[in-house]
């Protein structure tokens, strides 16, 4: 019954991830909100390079981490509130992130390394099929 | 971006601005003023310094009649009648060791692109002084043999095995590969008396020798045997100038 329309929302504490711009793939965190267009985030910038600015809500997507901090609080009480949370792991173990640094090892590899992954999921996806087939055949 | 510069260069204790700038073409300081700051008026000078004495080209030499001055080198007698004519440039005689692209490092596993093994994996064992490389399957491993191969057609990857324990007999050059011009000699219409090319011995055995050697160090990684059986192409989703090698 408390079926929410909207599960992510912009507020103060609300982790983000910048993605336009020269910060792009950063993290950084809602400090204020300056009016429907931006916000004032900060990093913290001693922690993930992000320094306090406005930025447009066009070029950050929010995430499910939020940390309890109060509005427009300094750059050291943001970071003691953002290390207290762990933020950064979480963000890390989320699907979200593990996806994003997937791509990037994928565009990283080289030739050899692309031959090795191609070896390794046919050799995966063999074993996959041939338990599929066991299990299809057991229960035919 | 004076005033940044200005700012830079306060920020760095090392070197202080003595006279900066205050606007377009204004500076701080006047010109006695700027002179006083800089101290230059307390460095105490050692006075001219000594010309440089030029080198003695005269000797002195007692003939019968006194002592003259004589030049220390003689002039020569001959001098040509007409103008020697300086030999114009010659782009041949400026043969320089082969420059290649910095990926390019014995060792490392290529990919040809053209010809009749392109989409191969071979080995790159040297450059040759013309600049093409010397190359192998290893010929046991994916059937190209020791050939020269044109850099600009071939791809380096980043994988490199080392070759320093496998020797590369110094009598593969550019002339043991170049093809000997009567080859076919045959006149046309006399194709069954053309010789058809065979394999050397030479070839073997040089083959032979250097694979050997190679198949050692190729066996030490694994996947790599494989990796040089396989040929390299591309399918949908490639995008060659995204891809690293």
């Amino acid at each position: 019954m408390s079926q929410r329309v909207f599960r992510r929302f912009v507020e103060v504490g609300r982790v983000c991830l910048i993605n336009y711009g020269p910060l792009e793939g950063k993290i950084c965190v809602i400090v204020d909100v300056i009016d429907e267009n931006e916000a004032l985030v900060d990093g913290p910038s001693s922690i993930t390079g992000v320094s306090r600015q406005s930025i447009p809500f066009s070029r950050i997507s929010l995430t499910d981490i939020t940390i309890n901090i109060p509005r427009s609080c300094r750059h050291k009480t943001l970071v003691k509130a953002f290390n207290q949370e762990n933020v950064l792991e979480r963000w890390a173990k989320t699907k979200w992130a593990r996806k994003i640094a997937s791509k990037e090892t994928r565009a990283n590899l080289n030739d050899f390394q692309r031959f090795q992954v191609m070896i390794a999921k046919k050799k995966r996806n063999r074993a996959v099929r041939a338990e599929q087939a066991k299990l299809l055949k057991a229960n035919a | 971006w004076i005033l940044i510069a200005i700012q830079i260069e306060v920020m760095s204790q090392n070197n202080p601005v003595r006279n900066p700038w205050i606007a377009k073409g204004v500076r701080r300081f006047g010109r006695s003023a700027a002179y006083k700051r800089s101290g230059k008026w307390a460095v105490k000078t050692k006075g001219p310094l000594a010309a440089p004495q030029p080198e003695e080209t005269t000797v002195d030499k007692t003939f019968q009649g006194g002592v003259r001055k004589v030049p220390k080198q003689k002039q020569s007698r001959y001098y040509p009648a007409e103008d020697v004519s300086t030999p114009l440039y010659s782009r041949k005689k400026n043969v320089n060791a082969p420059k290649l692209r910095e990926s390019l490092v014995p060792g490392a596993v290529l990919i040809l692109l053209s010809g009749k093994f392109r989409g191969k994996r071979v080995v790159m064992l040297k450059a040759l002084e013309s600049g093409l490389l010397l190359v192998t399957g290893p010929y046991a491993v994916n059937g190209v043999p020791l050939r020269r191969v044109n850099a600009a057609y071939v791809i380096a990857t980043s994988t490199v095995i080392d070759i320093e324990s496998v020797n590369v007999p110094d009598h593969l050059n550019d002339d043991y590969f170049k093809r000997p011009s009567n080859a076919n000699s045959a006149e046309f219409g006399d194709e069954e008396q053309a010789v058809k090319p065979k394999v050397s011995e030479e070839r073997k055995n040089d083959q032979k020798q250097v694979d050997t050697a190679l198949l050692q160090q190729i066996n030490e990684q694994s996947g790599l045997k494989a990796y040089l059986n396989a040929r390299f192409s591309l399918s949908k989703r490639d995008y060659p100038h995204q891809m690293k090698f």
